[in-house]
């Protein structure tokens, strides 16, 4: 039991990131023409505008929610005044109500993706593999919350805080050991969040890598040119 | 000033017989593939009619183009920067598949093995995107055809706004028809471009070719809301748009392109323009839209004027474009003779594909008697709705140019006629229009002649001074993105689907 956890949950993540990151650069650099949203809009728009913003609003904030929870030091919450107690309850109310907005965006997504033969026909096995994996992680990671409920001293997502952290200073034994103890919803979810990564540079997730910030600062109008001489 | 050059396009409805060889000749070459069956890069519409897609004249509902602040400032119709971005999970001005129609084939194979049966077998429709049976087929590209479906649902017609009792086009004896072949106007403001997050359109400073470079799109489908004229489609299959590309590779080699060289009423002329692009923002934001017509003429350049010729030099621009200038069908049509004008200029985009207008809707009212004379021609403001109609289609509205070209053209006619029919040369036509007899023989040959070295004057691009050929040995020409490759393989790591098996004839060279 011990192997098995120290390889999923103190190399896996390795591996997993490492995957994510070589093939992303190798995609973008020698496949850029498969680099894109894949968006089915043209083929269907009536589902697709409800199901993809609610998805894409939700999506955004529990990620950004995971990133700041999992990695901002404690020593920082500590000096923000904000208790583990407090932090969890903060995590679970954001995480339920943009998850559950989440839910409702990518029910009707993937009802869409699998029953309108427009957009069934013409998807890839990816991109309804990559909406099944990120429908159970989602599942997963709604169902955690009512685990998290019956214990809201802050103590387990401690420790997950902790193979976050451990993982990021490069510590997987330690990470491993801290991740051990927990309910084995948030395993299943920390593993299928790793191979989300693993997924990523295969799949259409890859647009998310591309969100055009710099349009912003740009001029509408774009010209290239060869040099005449 | 800054002097850039673009190939322009002039068509001459008058002379379109709408055949449609300019529509397949651009799909058999650029749009035979999965993903873009629905996409006409080139296509025929019937006018009167709502055209393809539907309604795509229609701005209110599709928000294509530019729109003018009162400040005077431009912001692409579907929103600013912040506005496309926030909208970029769902679009809400994208037209939909049923907008243009379900693209289709037919079962021929089984006109082949159907069994012995008491009736001829068919070859019925079925989908390209699902594959499934069409039992009904409710639309398609052309579907208006010489006035195809009914006038209730021809008269939405975006170009029959301020016309006063549409109802009486309806009617059998006074209805008119016109057609209008459609591409990329590749505009001098282009609203696409300005509308793409990912920054993959690009006009080329060289020739004026707008196009999208096909590594950079991510698919994000905002260019298709901002082009108004609804030129860029979107692969389903590749996840990326296209557009007509102006067949840039053969204009680089100094050939016309692929809808102008199969045109068989010779009605396309190719071009070179030399414009102001430091007054682009000027022209395209003046206040009347009625003045957008005047304004886009004012930055065109005379290319015999010597100042613009030592500062289109000082630009790099090389002489072989210049003297393509001075030679240029466009520019005799379009700003000479004034007998071209621009496709709704009131988009703001700056349309560089012209259109002569037709003259057949008046040709026909005078026969039937409908016109009165003035003097030598018929008076074409007795003829209120034709007139209203393409001005509302070339002018903004404004219907003094469509008038002025048309009167230009039955002039010409007129005296053409009768100097080889009558043996008279009657000059008194030429001067109610303000024209002299070199320039209407001149005219006559470019219209009517309309031989190919006129039709076509394009000088090859020079590549050879701006690219080491050295860099470009053993490099694949034409590909879409991707370098060499199509991204399409069958064994490609990154999930793109086996490309579908076309049967294909194999080609055999004849000797």
């Amino acid at each position: 039991m011990n192997y098995l956890n120290t390889l999923l949950f103190g190399l896996y993540p390795y591996l997993a990131l490492i995957i994510c990151f070589i093939a992303s650069w190798i995609r973008y650099d020698r496949e850029q023409y498969t680099w894109k949203a894949s968006s089915s809009q043209l083929l269907e728009g009536k589902q697709l505008k409800i199901g993809s913003r609610l998805f894409h609003v939700g999506i955004i904030v529990v990620l950004l929610g995971h990133f700041v929870g999992l990695l901002t030091p404690v020593e920082l919450w500590h000096l923000l005044g904000i208790h583990a107690h407090h932090k969890q309850i903060i995590a679970m109310t954001l995480g339920g109500i943009f998850g559950v907005i989440c839910f409702i965006g990518l029910t009707i997504l993937l009802r869409r993706r699998l029953f309108n033969p427009r957009i069934r026909a013409t998807s890839s096995n990816m991109d309804i593999a990559v909406l099944l994996l990120l429908y159970a992680q989602l599942i997963l990671g709604l169902g955690s919350i009512f685990i998290s409920a019956q214990h809201t001293d802050g103590e387990e997502m401690l420790l997950l805080m902790s193979w976050a952290q451990n993982i990021a200073t490069f510590d997987p034994t330690q990470a491993a050991t801290a991740i051990a103890s927990v309910h084995w919803i948030y395993k299943l979810h920390v593993f299928l969040g790793m191979s989300l990564f693993v997924v990523f540079p295969f799949s259409r997730l890859v647009h998310v890598f591309s969100v055009p910030v710099k349009y912003v600062g740009r001029r509408y109008q774009i010209v290239r040119k060869k040099a005449w001489h | 000033m800054k002097v850039r050059a673009q190939i322009g396009m002039v068509l001459n409805l008058d002379k379109c017989i709408g055949c449609h060889t300019c529509s397949i000749t651009c799909k058999n070459v650029w749009t035979s593939r999965e993903g873009v069956e629905y996409a006409w890069f080139n296509n025929v519409e019937t006018k009167p009619g709502i055209g393809f897609p539907k309604e795509w004249e229609n701005q209110d509902k599709w928000k294509g183009g530019w729109q003018r602040s009162a400040d005077g400032k431009l912001t692409p119709r579907i929103g600013g920067k912040l506005r496309v971005l926030a909208n970029i999970f769902a679009n809400p001005d994208l037209p939909e598949i049923d907008d243009y129609y379900e693209p289709f084939d037919f079962d021929y194979q089984h006109l082949h093995t159907a069994g012995k049966s008491e009736h001829q077998p068919t070859a019925r429709p079925r989908s390209l995107i699902t594959g499934q049976r069409m039992e009904k087929i409710n639309w398609g590209p052309n579907w208006e055809e010489i006035l195809g479906t009914e006038f209730a649902k021809r008269r939405k017609d975006k170009n029959f706004d301020d016309v006063v009792q549409t109802e009486i086009y309806g009617q059998f004896e006074k209805t008119f028809l016109m057609y209008l072949p459609r591409l990329c106007e590749h505009c001098l403001n282009p609203a696409c471009v300005a509308s793409c997050p990912s920054g993959a359109i690009y006009k080329r400073d060289e020739d004026g070719i707008v196009l999208i470079d096909q590594d950079k799109c991510r698919g994000w489908r905002m260019c298709v809301s901002g082009c108004p004229y609804k030129k860029i489609y979107y692969n389903w299959k590749s996840g990326k748009s296209e557009k007509c590309t102006f067949c840039y590779p053969r204009i680089e080699a100094g050939q016309p392109t692929v809808c102008s060289e199969t045109c068989v009423g010779r009605i396309r002329y190719l071009g070179v323009l030399l414009y102001d692009a430091d007054r682009i923002a000027e022209a395209a934001s003046v206040a009347s839209e009625k003045d957008l017509y005047q304004a886009q003429l004012d930055i065109f350049l005379d290319p015999n004027s010597p100042g613009v010729i030592a500062a289109a030099q000082a630009e790099g621009i090389p002489q072989a474009w210049i003297e393509a200038a001075q030679r240029s069908p466009v520019y005799k049509m379009a700003v000479e003779w004034q007998v071209a004008l621009p496709l709704h200029p009131e988009y703001r985009t700056l349309p560089m594909v012209w259109y002569i207008p037709p003259l057949s809707p008046i040709q026909n009212a005078a026969q039937a008697g409908h016109v009165g004379m003035n003097g030598e021609i018929p008076d074409l403001k007795s003829l209120r709705i034709p007139l209203r109609y393409l001005a509302n289609l070339l002018t903004a509205g404004d219907e003094k140019p469509v008038e002025h070209a048309l009167e230009r053209m039955i002039a010409m006619r007129a005296y053409m006629r009768s100097k080889h029919v009558d043996g008279v040369q009657d000059l008194e036509v030429l001067k109610q229009v303000g024209l002299d007899v070199v320039t209407v023989e001149e005219m006559y040959r470019y219209m009517a002649i309309a031989n190919y070295e006129d039709r076509f004057v394009v000088p090859t691009s020079h590549r050879a001074y701006a690219e080491n050929a050295y860099d470009l040995k053993s490099s694949c020409g034409f590909s879409f993105g991707n370098g060499c490759g199509d991204g399409d393989n069958d064994v490609s790591l990154f999930g793109t689907k086996a490309k579908g098996v076309r049967q294909v004839i194999p080609v055999s060279i004849q000797e």
